[in-house]
């Protein structure tokens, strides 16, 4: 097994891994963390494919430094919108309070 | 006009709402006349690149004077020149709306107002850069951009509902936003150039190209908001401040879905199989209905917009078993972006109106809306004009778009689609006459009382005119859809049995 194929398919497992805890966890927190595993996953595939010929080729790598630019900024504004969010409703987590009290029907349009 | 066609119009419609944000933010306190400005100089030169396509075609810019595969280079066709300037007359409306909603003097107002403008021009400097680029990684950088600005303007207003939208918005889009850059990466690694044009006329082979374009399109698929991955979009657009609903349901969503029309009608038609074609359509039909029927029985006022928004991408997707490989294509793609056009223009009349009508009613229920074709008929008159579109009566834009997807259906034989566009056209009628049936619900006495100036009010109904004035100029838009477009065959006006 090439050492790129490694890389490869490590990323694809990140992505796995990344996936299913942004879909199960539900504090804000470890989704945000699942969508910073998620890209890690991305850009380790793209260092992989940019190592696939033996040269390292320098546009996958680009694409990378932007992504990390990129995932950066967001996982700032997600941590300051947690923050925000915590705030308001008591709970870090995408559970409205008080859909209880609104009834079911406020339950019905707005949770989901 | 030999001078309209020198003009370098391609660098400008990006650089001008891009600098007009930064001037924005900078003059806090001087944010709406800014914004104002740029708004309309950032219209007038997206008007004026449609011209410019429609009389002397296919518009390149190599930026830096470098030109791909190095360099970065932008490009309009009619497909980007139609949205660029979809965007402007949308952008327009809502800026002169915003200039007016959030006009006030109290803290909160302020503070929404100095943050709406760089935001809103810095979302517009995206979707323009989104719809003129001619590199698949540029187009990723967009999306970026387009999403985080779109997740902080709805965060603008700071409810509970708003934040935990805003944040579940932003953790869907960014899912999304991975996808699609993963897509790009194997892309990359099989024809190694990122230039839409080089990817088109590369050979694309085997299951590495099919297995990007499935990243691909399953990302935008999510930022569509495509049945059944809505669930994001009804809690984030209608907890939104009025004038960004009316961005993010008109001009946003159809930002992934230019996108996916350019990667398998454009980048890789011959990737795609019938299977794949029918599903996108199945899921789109799905979501006409399922979002019909959730905006008929909505309580909330702005999420019957929202839900109707959730119906109509469904339309949208009828473009690929209907124009994939068919030999009518070309008038069910012309019937998807004319219907791309007629649903921003009136959906965001809708939800300009919407939130006029919010302001002087009980409460943001549908039964509180009681009376409000007494206290406000000019958004009454909007709200049902944006209707007649969304449901598609003559001679609104919306009706000659789902003609023309009716007669490909019929066509083509697929009459199966034709029953998903009736059906759903009657759901849209009902859920639109529901609320319509409490706006002109008389109240005993004086109608109620609503700090609505009337720009709050005028916006909308221009916004809503244009929608169904698009029908009376269908053919001038097709035409201009038709530089360097790849679909071909006639465009069938009337049905041919």
């Amino acid at each position: 097994m090439s050492a790129a194929l490694a890389y490869g398919l490590a990323g694809a497992g990140l992505i796995a891994i990344g996936l299913y805890a942004l879909i199960v966890r539900r504090h804000l927190l470890r989704k945000i963390l699942a969508v910073n595993v998620v890209g890690n996953g991305v850009f380790l595939v793209l260092v992989a494919l940019a190592q696939r010929s033996g040269v390292p080729d320098p546009v996958p790598q680009a694409m990378v430094l932007t992504g990390i630019v990129v995932a950066v900024s967001a996982t700032a504004l997600a941590l300051a919108l947690a923050v925000r969010v915590r705030d308001a409703t008591g709970r870090a987590t995408l559970d409205l309070p008080g859909d209880a009290a609104m009834g079911r029907g406020a339950r019905r349009d707005g949770a989901r | 006009m030999s001078r309209l066609a020198d003009l370098a119009l391609l660098p400008w419609v990006v650089a001008l709402p891009l600098g007009g944000a930064v001037l924005s933010f900078v003059l806090r306190g001087r944010a709406q006349p800014v914004g104002i400005a740029t708004a309309i100089l950032t219209a007038a030169a997206g008007l004026l690149l449609a011209v410019q396509v429609g009389d002397g075609g296919v518009q390149r810019h190599l930026v830096g004077g470098w030109g791909a595969p190095l360099g970065i280079d932008l490009q309009a066709d009619g497909l980007s020149a139609l949205m660029v300037a979809m965007t402007a007359v949308v952008g327009l409306g809502v800026s002169v709306y915003g200039s007016a909603y959030f006009a006030g003097g109290h803290g909160d107002a302020t503070h929404q107002r100095d943050y709406f403008w760089p935001l809103w021009l810095l979302l517009w400097t995206a979707l323009n850069a989104l719809f003129v680029t001619a590199d698949v990684f540029n187009a990723y950088v967009t999306l970026e951009l387009l999403g985080l600005s779109a997740v902080a303007l709805v965060a603008l207003a700071a409810t509970p509902a708003a934040l935990t939208g805003a944040m579940r918005y932003l953790l869907v889009g960014l899912l999304g936003s991975l996808l699609y850059l993963l897509g790009v990466g194997l892309l990359y690694g099989t024809a190694t150039t990122l230039d839409f044009q080089q990817l088109a006329q590369a050979p694309l082979p085997g299951r590495v190209a099919a297995v990007a374009l499935g990243a691909i399109s399953a990302g935008l698929v999510l930022k569509t908001a495509l049945f059944p991955f809505h669930f994001w979009l009804p809690p984030a657009h209608a907890s939104a401040p009025a004038p960004v609903s009316a961005v993010l349901s008109a001009l946003v969503v159809k930002a992934s879905f230019y996108l996916l029309l350019r990667f398998w009608f454009f980048v890789a038609p011959e990737l795609a199989s019938a299977l794949l074609a029918n599903l996108l359509g199945l899921l789109g039909a799905a979501a006409v209905l399922w979002g019909g029927v959730r905006a008929l029985t909505a309580e909330r006022l702005k999420l019957v917009v929202a839900y109707s928004t959730v119906a109509q991408i469904g339309y949208l997707f009828l473009v690929f078993p209907l124009g994939l490989g068919q030999s009518e294509g070309l008038t069910a793609w012309s019937g998807a972006v004319l219907l791309v056009l007629a649903h921003a223009t009136a959906k965001a009349a809708m939800f300009l109106s919407a939130g006029a009508i919010l302001r002087a009613s009980a409460h943001d229920g549908v039964s509180g809306i009681d009376g409000t074709a007494q206290a406000l008929p000019v958004t009454t008159f909007a709200f049902a004009l944006a209707g007649v579109s969304l449901i598609g009566l003559p001679p609104s834009g919306g009706f000659a778009a789902k003609w023309l997807l009716l007669n490909a259906a019929l066509a083509s034989g697929q009459w199966w689609w034709a029953l998903v566009l009736i059906v759903g056209s009657l759901l849209a009628a009902a859920y639109t006459f529901r609320v319509l049936a409490h706006a002109f619900t008389r109240l005993p006495g004086d109608p109620p009382p609503c700090a609505c100036p009337r720009r709050l009010e005028w916006s909308a109904l221009a916004l809503a005119g244009v929608a169904l004035a698009l029908g009376l100029v269908a053919s001038d838009a097709l035409d201009l859809l038709r530089v360097g477009t790849p679909v071909e065959g006639p465009v069938l006006m009337e049905r041919v049995r």
